[in-house]
């Protein structure tokens, strides 16, 4: 504990000056080992009693050169390493990766594959959420609210785990296609899932915190950001639509089947609505949040009756993806042409350019730059992480707000320190 | 959808710069192509702004600020090509503009006064890449520790790293 001097802090219309200029000024470190935290972030607290005068983070805890390691990677082994970037929902971050390969290589993906990466993205979404408004309540003090949502999460693991093999970081993707195909009983399940399980969680959920007056009171106005700040600070995702910002990726740059006309053959994008609020406090960012999750169950409940037909992978030509095992085996040109792929000096052969796709996860827009020199791994391959550009106005959001509020702010903007840092 | 109108504006207001505009891929389909400009440093600041304020362009958002180190990509001229990612939410389009820098000292001034967001984004890049921004209100590293002496994402840097791990000075029972 240190003393400083105390200072008169402004933001966004909230103004705070400690009332006595020779008060004590304390400096509490957060982190960045602290279980309200959740990961591990270090925030210095400039503090009037329980009032945040200022706030200082400090990230860079968990930087493990990801970036670094996908220009040594390549495009299909680096799937591995997205999905460490947000262990909350790492399905989104392989579909997000692989949307951006795919627009390099120019590939058209089957039916199929398209509306199974929808659903996947779609559950993701939901596993992220239900862990984020579970956490809202737990950081508050309601441990119930944290138990509820975090039941539901689990059938979705068993879901993953049906098709992938892995509960936890499936790497499901491929470029091109799918690790292998869905189980028969899979569809039924999901749609089990949306139609019982997670209904009733989120019955439970709201009944416990949207209307709690304890709950309301500890967000409601705080961690206020205005719509010109959230733009002008480039938040995307829940945190933007809860400022008043009308942006969803899902609308405005369609992919996969939200887009019109999906399969080739006229089909319209899945129906949904986009939840906004104007609150731009951690309240709205709840309410949200619980939206996208009834919204995403929708989208779910449109496509899991009629997956079509067809192979999950675009077809070997290409020499994009590996070809069936069956082929490889008893096979002359099927063994040729996995050995292609695997080779290290061959591979893939992506033309020279640069390319920006991104999708719209739970936390936000996940963009992956490519850069390509022709080679098998990509020259660079940059993230635009949502994580870290919605958390740099954190400074600005606690100060003036009590130090219970920082942890009300913090879970509200359900930073993930493995893609703050990557 | 492409920023043509942006293009155009920007090249009837800053005539005497040569933009160079190209897609960062070429595309069959060119509707879909992603369009990029190439702006000298000392026009940049000029050149955010009025692609911020004017309402052809209306770039609010600074949707991503990074890097790319070109050291033996293919038909580079300069080394450090810093990219700017814009994004319009009222007109629905998005812009690339790289402004490129070199050895031995590579510098480009900061976009923190046309966009807050870009705070720790260059940041990042100048830790990562040791791309000075000039103008940068707290340039700090961000990502790795202070008294780090590399810049990781280099490309002449190795995966390996080169032993900064075991730089730390060893603490022994005496000198604890």
């Amino acid at each position: 504990m240190t003393t400083a001097s105390p200072s008169t802090v402004e933001y966004s219309g909230a103004t705070y000056a400690p009332e006595e200029p020779g008060g004590d000024v304390w400096v509490l470190n957060l982190g960045p080992q602290h279980p309200a935290t959740h990961t591990t972030l270090r925030h210095v607290l400039e503090l009037d009693g329980e009032r945040v005068l200022s706030c200082v983070v400090h990230i860079g805890y968990l930087h493990s050169g990801f970036e670094k390691l996908g220009e040594h990677l390549n495009y299909n082994q680096y799937v591995v390493v997205t999905e460490r970037m947000n262990y909350i929902s790492p399905q989104a971050n392989n579909i997000a990766w692989h949307h951006a390969c795919e627009k390099l290589f120019g590939i058209e993906l089957t039916p199929r594959c398209k509306v199974i990466r929808t659903i996947i993205a779609e559950l993701s979404r939901i596993q992220d959420h239900l862990l984020n408004v579970g956490a809202a309540g737990l950081d508050l003090g309601g441990f119930t609210a944290f138990i509820y949502p975090f039941n539901a999460r689990e059938p979705i693991y068993d879901l993953l785990e049906e098709i992938s093999g892995a509960r936890f970081h499936n790497s499901y993707t491929r470029v091109g296609g799918l690790m292998q195909d869905i189980t028969p009983g899979w569809p039924a399940k999901v749609k089990d899932y949306c139609l019982k399980t997670l209904p009733k969680a989120l019955h439970d959920l709201e009944k416990l915190l949207t209307r709690n007056r304890i709950f309301i009171e500890r967000t409601k106005g705080i961690g206020y950001l205005s719509r010109e700040d959230a733009v002008e600070w480039g938040w995307t995702g829940p945190l933007a639509r809860a400022s008043g910002v009308r942006r969803d990726l899902r609308k405005d740059e369609p992919y996969l089947c939200y887009a019109d006309n999906w399969d080739g053959k006229g089909s319209s994008a899945v129906q949904f609505k986009v939840p906004i609020s104007t609150g731009g406090d951690c309240y709205a960012r709840y309410l949200v949040r619980l939206a996208e999750m009834h919204e995403a169950a929708k989208i779910i409940l449109q496509l899991v009756d009629n997956i079509p037909p067809g192979p999950v992978d675009v077809l070997p030509d290409g020499k994009i993806t590996l070809p069936p095992k069956d082929e490889v085996y008893f096979s002359i040109e099927g063994l040729i042409h996995h050995f292609e792929q695997i080779m290290t000096n061959r591979g893939f052969q992506p033309p020279v350019g640069e390319v920006y796709g991104a999708n719209e996860t739970a936390n936000g827009e996940l963009g992956f730059y490519i850069a390509s020199d022709g080679g098998n791994c990509a020259y660079r391959a940059r993230c635009r992480p949502p994580s870290l550009i919605n958390y740099q106005v954190f400074e600005k959001l606690v100060v003036g707000h009590q130090i219970s509020d920082v942890i009300a702010v913090l879970s509200s903007m359900n930073i993930i320190a493995a893609e703050l840092d990557r | 959808m492409r920023p043509d109108a942006a293009i155009d504006a920007l090249k009837v207001q800053l005539p005497d710069v040569d933009f160079a505009p190209r897609p960062l891929l070429e595309m069959q389909d060119k509707s879909q192509e992603q369009m990029c400009i190439c702006v000298p440093p000392d026009r940049l600041i000029e050149v955010m702004t009025f692609l911020k304020s004017d309402p052809r362009c209306a770039f609010e958002q600074l949707c991503d600020l990074t890097c790319v180190d070109y050291l033996n990509f293919p038909k580079a001229t300069d080394r450090y090509g810093v990219t700017y990612s814009l994004l319009s939410l009222s007109k629905e389009h998005r812009l690339w503009v790289k402004c490129f820098a070199n050895d031995p000292a590579p510098e480009v001034p900061s976009v923190v006064g046309v966009w807050k967001g870009a705070d720790w984004l260059e940041r990042e890049v100048w830790d990562l890449f040791g791309v000075k921004f000039i103008g940068h209100p707290d340039l700090r590293r961000i990502m790795t520790w202070e008294g780090f002496k590399a810049h990781p994402l280099r490309k002449d840097y190795p995966l390996i790293g080169r032993g900064e791990r075991e730089d730390f000075e060893r603490v022994v029972r005496e000198s604890a």
